[in-house]
């Protein structure tokens, strides 16, 4: 690939009070790349894309997002989080707002988009999220998998040029998750350049071009998934594989 | 014991008893005041709310006092409201400077006595500043209720989840773009009832300008009483319309409530 990357983490690290969330990693995703990132609890994986759209901040190593240098204090630091998406495990919506304002408040207040062109956009990506009916309402009169979506919708509207996914589904009930998926890989085969914190290794397989395996802060593994499904190169990733697809 | 508090509960017991206690709290004060020959002049109390002339009907001096009340209260509020939101700003301004400033201001303002305080304002910096005795008064009910209510509104803003200052952030808000379109929203309901709280507390409290003479409704009672000698009835109408005043906001306020909830 000749174009720039979209995201190039080169040797981040990320301490808490002492404890090393994130050491040494590198990571570089390129325009219309779909890369999944798994691995155990606790092994630096949200971190890891919180550090994307600078939620968190890095404090050692490179990372440059979208051609810039993406740190705590960067003066374009909210430039760069409109080109970059972000779905939360627990969605966030905003209770206070119906759902066509939660999608409209970011293209009006933060692009300055006159109402009805927000609207538009809004009901727009409503309708590729496949939920237009629930405009007027709030969101706790959605269900989890309406409201993730909804979430989607949201980072959408900014129309921004890669989208992180931390556990979208996690913290959904079971028979909900299948519609949030759906939606994920619909967005991937548009061509949207994705990073995607998740267990669901069904999705993994069918959209994923990279697969990437973390453990206590460090990427171990980064292998294609026909690969990394049927012959990791570690260890570790062959025993998390085992734990999550062994029952 | 069960059986006693089934039985205490029955509505028509409950209703008997309560109207049991209320008389006998009646009964125990006038054959009191009776006792010490208290001469009661109930009929006379009436022209100090108002009177009849030929202009039509004029307010009497307690429903002036009232007036006054209200509007030093009103005044006050909106005060300690202004300085509350800019103490709790700064407090959580994240600036070293600014919590030192805030949480100094804090700590004096609830460890002096509010009596104290009025008269600071009104013996000290009244002829310093040329300060009439109303905006003394106004000026020390402001700053003493700040405090408490740069608390409720900084509690009410760390009340919001903290996932929604992320997904403001997420779009790319500033930190003022996300306070005022998505936290502070979702802070009033949690906001509401302790500044009503603090509403009344305040004009409670504000009767304790009548130390300097303020002309309002404890001042006002003191004067009726010193023309009248009805000690007796003028303490018990100021208390009950201090009572009414406060049961109107109270009430006023719930209802308020009820309709951010349903939103």
């Amino acid at each position: 690939m000749t174009q720039q990357p979209v995201i190039e983490a080169r040797r981040i690290n990320k301490h808490f009070d002492g404890f090393q969330a994130l050491s040494e990693v590198s990571l570089t995703v390129h325009q219309g790349e779909r890369v999944v990132v798994c691995g155990p609890s606790g092994s630096g994986k949200s971190t890891l894309i919180r550090c994307f759209n600078g939620l968190e901040a890095h404090d050692g190593g490179n990372l440059i997002v979208d051609g810039r240098e993406m740190a705590a204090d960067s003066p374009h630091i909210r430039q760069l989080r409109q080109d970059v998406g972000m779905v939360f495990q627990q969605f966030n919506l905003f209770p206070h707002l119906t759902v066509l304002e939660n999608l409209t408040i970011g293209p009006r207040k933060v692009r300055g988009l006159p109402r009805a062109k927000a609207e538009a956009l809004a009901r727009k990506y409503l309708e590729r999220v496949r939920i237009p009916e629930q405009a007027d309402k709030r969101p706790d009169q959605l269900s989890g998998g309406q409201q993730q979506r909804v979430a989607i919708a949201r980072a959408l509207c900014m129309e921004p040029r890669v989208m992180l996914f931390d556990e979208p589904t996690s913290a959904l009930d079971p028979e909900m998750i299948g519609e949030v998926l759906d939606v994920m890989v619909d967005l991937a085969t548009s061509g949207m350049t994705m990073v995607v914190v998740t267990h669901e290794m069904g999705f993994a397989r069918k959209v994923a071009d990279r697969m990437v395996f973390m453990e206590a802060g460090r990427i171990v593994e980064i292998s294609p998934p026909e690969k990394f499904f049927s012959t990791p190169e570690t260890g570790r990733a062959k025993l998390f594989l085992n734990q999550i697809l062994g029952h | 014991m069960r059986r006693l508090r089934r039985t205490l509960n029955v509505p028509a017991v409950a209703v008997a008893l309560y109207a049991a206690i209320m008389a006998g709290i009646v009964w125990a004060s006038y054959t009191g005041a009776q006792q010490m020959g208290y001469n009661w002049q109930w009929y006379r109390v009436p022209k100090y709310f108002y009177t009849l002339t030929e202009g039509g009907i004029q307010p009497g001096e307690i429903l002036i006092g009232l007036w006054a009340s209200i509007r030093l209260s009103a005044a006050a509020f909106a005060l300690a409201t202004l300085l509350g939101a800019a103490v709790a700003m700064l407090r959580m301004s994240g600036l070293i400077v600014g919590k030192g400033v805030s949480v100094v201001y804090l700590e004096l303002i609830r460890n002096i006595p509010l009596l104290v305080l009025l008269y600071l304002f009104y013996y000290v910096l009244g002829p310093i500043f040329g300060l009439t005795r109303w905006s003394a008064a106004i000026l020390t009910l402001a700053v003493f209720h700040s405090a408490l209510i740069s608390e409720i509104f900084r509690a009410g803003i760390n009340s919001v989840a903290r996932g929604q200052w992320e997904a403001a952030d997420a779009i790319g808000m500033s930190r003022a773009q996300a306070s005022i379109y998505i936290i502070i929203p979702q802070s009033v309901r949690f906001m509401l009832p302790p500044l009503t709280g603090e509403a009344v507390h305040l004009i409670k409290s504000s009767a304790i300008v009548s130390v300097i003479a303020v002309a309002e409704l404890t001042t006002v009672g003191r004067n009726i009483i010193s023309d009248s000698y009805m000690s007796f009835e003028i303490w018990f109408t100021v208390a009950a319309v201090y009572l009414a005043l406060t049961l109107v906001l109270s009430f006023g306020a719930s209802a308020l409530e009820r309709r951010f909830n349903l939103n």
